[in-house]
């Protein structure tokens, strides 16, 4: 008992405090002997180091392991810049494109009631559940040689596989849900009153979209987005299948790092990962910020 | 009287906000373009095969092999997430330590990482010569390069989801419950069992579902570690990219059905699991 309370630093909510003093005046009905929990404790923090702590560090160590200038030397290797620039593309043609579509869609079921709702989230959320390689072999299906649209595509000298059309097909259809589950939730909170008071009021339904709706949603937004986008930039499985790894051209940064890998450039390989491992901190680091801005923004309303 | 004005409410909120019939015509047009299209392209693709050529595609050994390979692994792999995920989830919410709130953001990293880095940090982590690797050699067990290494590029993606869904639900549990069975008599032990564990049982199933599906389809944090050796350690998201990159069009697409309909299930079962957890929420 005395251990919960002494470790509640400033860091610790009120509410948290508030509850452990309740804690303190009830009985030890509701937790555990000292023994139990340092037991528990101390298991918790050994599986996340060994499991997640330790890659990360492992991919920053192996990536330094020759020094900076090495570091530096094989980011600014032509294939690199060049992975590094592809990946950003595809990132923003497919976090543009879902963007739009989460808004869009967000609308219509958020503030709308209609029959089948609860089956058509479960078809936007298909990609979560869907294993990254079929995502890129639905693809080939369509537009390779064999595929339904492959003859079609090649009469018109159009080419979406193996080039930055597919690339960007397969990270938009993993990322679909990213956005639009981010704002249904958030949208249907917070109801339809304000627009519905802007509307009578005179507004056109655009101008009542981007001055009320967007203002109210604008971190849910930016959260949806740098999920998203986090998730565009890492996609590996997908893209391994419909990019046909054409060095310097068709070679996300997920990519590199494979190739690299397998050709032993352990220390190239670690560098594009480590870039890769970076954009994963910094996007937990943004979450966090987000979520407590999201959760202020509940608490608002609920007052 | 309730419903009534519930319906004209509804009816005038249809009235009043403008765009429903274009933000859904493009919801409905863009989900099928992008996702819809691409997956029945998929199945129709199957049917092009004979249910005899369908059959000798999943019998044969190399495909039988990365199936067990996959799904037997993400099981076990699953399982001890669900364990180990109950355990982490009971530290962070229950207990008070020093870091506590940077090892509850430290749970998303595998949710975060690209997984082709997931990938080979692990494989670094676990070979021979690497931090873990080499003791764990000294011992005798080898991991990277083999099944145990899928095994534990598998435990590395599932345990968000345990986590992060079994999460909320105990942070939201009324502590008077608790407080009643161990007043009324119940050992800490037995309250736990009796009480918390079945209030928590649809998120720990649904954990375990979601954890199951997610590394079944794994590759990326998989392939590296796996040693990929046809009917031992691979795994059939790899069998199918071997397969396309042969032109074995139909081998692949007859795989990727059989992963697409055990997706789908799991999806239907977590749905069904999270209206029964709606159903039995206790009121505060």
């Amino acid at each position: 008992m005395t251990m919960q309370i002494a470790h509640s630093g400033p860091l610790i909510s009120s509410d948290a405090r508030a509850r452990a003093r309740e804690a303190l005046t009830r009985d030890n009905l509701r937790t555990e002997p000292k023994a139990v929990r340092i037991a528990i404790i101390t298991i918790a923090i050994t599986f996340l180091t060994v499991f997640v702590v330790l890659p990360l560090v492992v991919v920053f160590t192996h990536a330094f392991s020759k020094g900076i200038a090495a570091y530096l030397a094989a980011l600014a290797e032509p294939e690199a810049l060049a992975a590094i620039k592809l990946t950003l593309l595809v990132a923003a043609i497919s976090v543009g494109l879902n963007l739009v579509f989460g808004l869009v869609a967000a609308w219509a079921i958020a503030k709308f009631d209609f029959p089948g709702k609860t089956f058509l989230i479960t078809l936007i959320d298909l990609p979560f559940s869907v294993s990254p390689v079929i995502s890129g072999l639905v693809f080939v299906l369509l537009f390779g040689a064999q595929g339904y649209f492959g003859g079609w595509l090649r009469d018109h000298d159009i080419q979406i596989l193996f080039a930055v059309p597919g690339i960007a097909l397969a990270t938009t259809f993993v990322t679909f849900p990213f956005v639009a589950r981010a704002l249904i939730p958030l949208m249907q909170e917070q109801g339809t009153q304000e627009e519905e008071a802007a509307i009578s009021l005179g507004a056109s339904g655009l101008q009542t979209f981007f001055r009320v709706t967007l203002p109210n949603i604008k971190w849910g937004v930016l959260y949806g987005v740098l999920l998203c986008n986090a998730r565009a930039m890492g996609e590996f499985g997908a893209v391994s299948v419909v990019s046909g790894h054409i060095r310097g051209e068709t070679n996300t940064m997920p990519l590199l790092v494979e190739i690299l890998y397998n050709e032993y450039q352990f220390i190239a390989a670690f560098a594009i990962a480590s870039l890769l491992a970076m954009l994963a901190l910094i996007t937990l680091i943004a979450k966090t910020v987000l979520e407590r801005h999201l959760d202020e923004g509940e608490d608002a309303s609920d007052h | 009287m309730l419903t009534g004005g519930l319906v004209s409410a509804i009816a005038a909120r249809r009235r009043t906000l403008p765009g429903f019939g274009l933000t859904m015509g493009l919801t409905l047009t863009w989900l099928s373009v992008i996702i819809l299209i691409p997956l029945a392209g998929l199945f129709l693709k199957s049917l092009e095969l004979s249910p005899e050529q369908f059959w000798n595609i999943l019998s044969s050994r190399r495909t039988l092999n990365a199936l067990r390979v996959s799904f037997g692994l993400a099981f076990a792999a699953a399982c001890v997430n669900l364990v180990m995920g109950s355990i982490i989830v009971w530290a962070l919410v229950r207990y008070r330590f020093p870091g506590r709130r940077l090892f509850d953001a430290i749970v998303d990293v595998p949710f975060a990482l690209p997984t082709a880095v997931a990938g080979v940090a692990l494989t670094a982590l676990f070979a021979e010569k690497g931090w873990l690797g080499a003791p764990l050699a000294a011992l005798g067990i080898k991991v990277a390069f083999t099944p145990v290494g899928i095994f534990v590029a598998m435990i590395f993606i599932g345990i968000p989801f345990v986590v992060r869904t079994v999460q909320p639900v105990l942070q939201d549990l009324d502590p008077e419950i608790e407080e009643a069975a161990g007043s009324l008599g119940a050992s800490r032990w037995q309250t736990i069992i009796r009480v918390i564990l079945p209030s928590l049982a649809p998120a720990l199933l649904t954990g375990l579902a979601l954890a199951f599906a997610r590394a079944v389809g794994e590759y990326g944090s998989v392939i590296f570690i796996a040693g990929n050796l046809p009917n031992v350690s691979e795994i059939a998201p790899l069998l199918i990219v071997i397969r396309l990159s042969e032109f074995r069009y139909a081998d692949a697409t007859a795989i990727a059905v059989v992963m697409l309909v055990v997706s789908f299930v799991i999806i239907f079962a977590v749905n069904r699991l999270q209206r029964w957890a709606q159903s039995r929420i206790p009121v505060r």
